[in-house]
């Protein structure tokens, strides 16, 4: 029987674009100096009529397009997400009917930060090895939060991806997965809060890379990968700059690593940071390919993936769906005033 | 303005996430949005079908006065959309109105159509960009 992998992906990037040295330049900082410690140098911001589910639809029908699915044959559809447009209201349940799914699918919003959408991928995995389902997706969606002029407006940004998990026709298999998770308090929101708080000194060594190289290295060990087994490692993208170190701590050089680098032009998209990355990387990989993907969540974990592409990559390649590359060059550019109004971070009363 | 009231929009959300048109089972006739009796051959007997996700601009126009849910999406371009069998009028977005040409392709949007208020409903629908 053959191995439970992805199927399908489709990923989604708002148009819409702004500068770092435009943000830079309301806020009186220096736009080479932040540009030089983020390496993020634009940002997508979503319109003013999308949210994180207008934009989990659209990611998801173009997994559904590229892999030929009956949408009927899905038998789950989880959505890892950090900015619900409802408290309290599924995503996954829009996702259902949107995508004219049966009303037997499991539909669940999942919640562990940026990780979330990876934690789907490993429920809806389990689903399929089991036999309970036969497809299912898992999409990671976000439209994250910054506060104005502080750190995090110069990378929270916006996009969906979306991964058809299931047994046949599978474009790249999962490997093995080991996942590394402990309490550690480098950034969260409380309820009622628009904005999120970060632990300053926390989000980089206890949080991002210990959990990150922790994950990675524990997959390799256990399961005795080298360096030289990989194409591609792919992590999450806080920044341009912590996943190239996270790399070099891991021994992988910059050429298997900056395929699957997107935040330079579109920001973290949180749930679809790392996935945005894999993505890309797939529209690019040949049969044959071994791939790490190492996602990260604050609070804090991280999940890593090896996944193995088959045959079936070339023909999912030439489907008719927008690739992450097209994406990252078609845009439109915004000023500051009209990002905060498609952000709706100026009052209004709708 | 007064919005669909959420049964409404509950009731409707068929044609408005997905384009769920009807077809007349005697005549062939499809509408959008669907109707319960075929105004063509007076058939009761309809069936669903889905539109597809691409079409045609037909026609378009731009419209700066607008309705208060409108009203933070000026200037609205409204844009009457052939999609298979049926003609669909819905908004244009991710366009500038003057790179816009009848004839061009287009195809669906998922996007936030009304917001009701800050703790009410957020109805969800079909809009259209340009093909990329």
């Amino acid at each position: 029987m053959s191995r439970v992998g992805i199927v399908s992906w489709g990923a989604y990037i708002p148009r819409y674009r702004i500068r770092t040295e435009d943000i830079a330049a309301t806020w009186g900082d220096d736009p080479q100096r932040i540009v030089d410690m983020y390496l993020v140098y634009e940002k997508s911001v979503e319109g003013y009529d999308e949210d994180a589910i207008t934009i989990a639809v659209e990611a998801a029908r173009r997994a559904l397009r590229r892999g030929k699915v009956d949408p009927k044959r899905i038998g789950a559809v989880y959505s890892g997400t950090e900015s619900k447009p409802y408290a309290v209201k599924p995503i996954s349940s829009i996702l259902v009917d949107a995508l004219g799914l049966t009303n037997n699918a499991f539909a669940v919003d999942m919640e562990f930060a940026c990780k979330a959408a990876s934690d789907g991928i490993i429920a809806i995995a389990g689903l399929v090895e089991s036999g309970r389902i036969e497809y299912g997706l898992a999409i990671g969606t976000d439209t994250s939060q910054g506060e104005p002029g502080e750190h995090l407006d110069y990378s929270a940004s916006s996009g969906g991806v979306a991964y058809i998990v299931g047994r046949d026709g599978v474009a790249a298999e999962f490997e093995a997965v080991y996942t590394f998770n402990s309490d550690t308090p480098d950034f969260w929101r409380r309820e009622g809060s628009p904005y999120p708080m970060h632990g300053e000194g926390f989000t980089g060594e206890p949080a991002y890379f210990r959990h990150v190289v922790g994950a990675a290295k524990g997959l390799m060990e256990k399961y005795g990968y080298k360096v030289s087994d990989f194409a591609y490692a792919i992590f999450h993208q806080p920044n341009g700059r912590f996943p190239m170190r996270a790399a070099a701590t891991l021994g992988f050089p910059a050429d298997k690593v900056k395929p699957g680098i997107v935040v330079t032009h579109i920001g973290n998209t949180y749930n679809a940071s790392a996935l945005m990355g894999l993505a890309r990387v797939l529209e690019m990989a040949k049969p044959g390919d071994r791939i790490l993907l190492v996602t990260f969540g604050s609070g804090a974990g991280s999940n890593a993936f090896a996944l193995k592409v088959t045959d079936v990559i070339e023909e999912r390649q030439r489907a008719d769906v927008p690739k992450v590359g097209e994406m990252l060059d078609d845009k439109i550019y915004i000023d500051y005033a009209t990002y905060l109004k498609n952000r709706k971070m100026v009052k209004l009363f709708e | 303005m007064e919005h669909e009231s959420v049964p409404l929009y509950w009731r409707n959300i068929p044609a408005y996430y997905r384009l769920v048109a009807r077809r007349c089972k005697r005549c062939g006739e499809v509408y959008f949005p669907p109707v319960l009796k075929c105004p063509r051959c007076g058939s009761n007997e309809l069936e669903d079908v889905e539109l597809p996700q691409e079409g045609e601009l037909v026609e378009f126009t731009v419209l700066r006065s607008v309705p208060t849910d409108f009203l933070k999406q000026k200037p609205v371009i409204l844009g009457l959309v052939k999609l298979g069998p049926a003609k669909v009028l819905g908004q244009i977005v991710d366009a500038a109105p003057e790179k816009l040409k009848e004839g061009q392709r287009v195809e669906v949007a998922f996007r936030r159509v009304v917001v009701d208020g800050k703790y009410g409903l957020v109805m969800y629908g079909y809009k259209f960009r340009p093909r990329p």
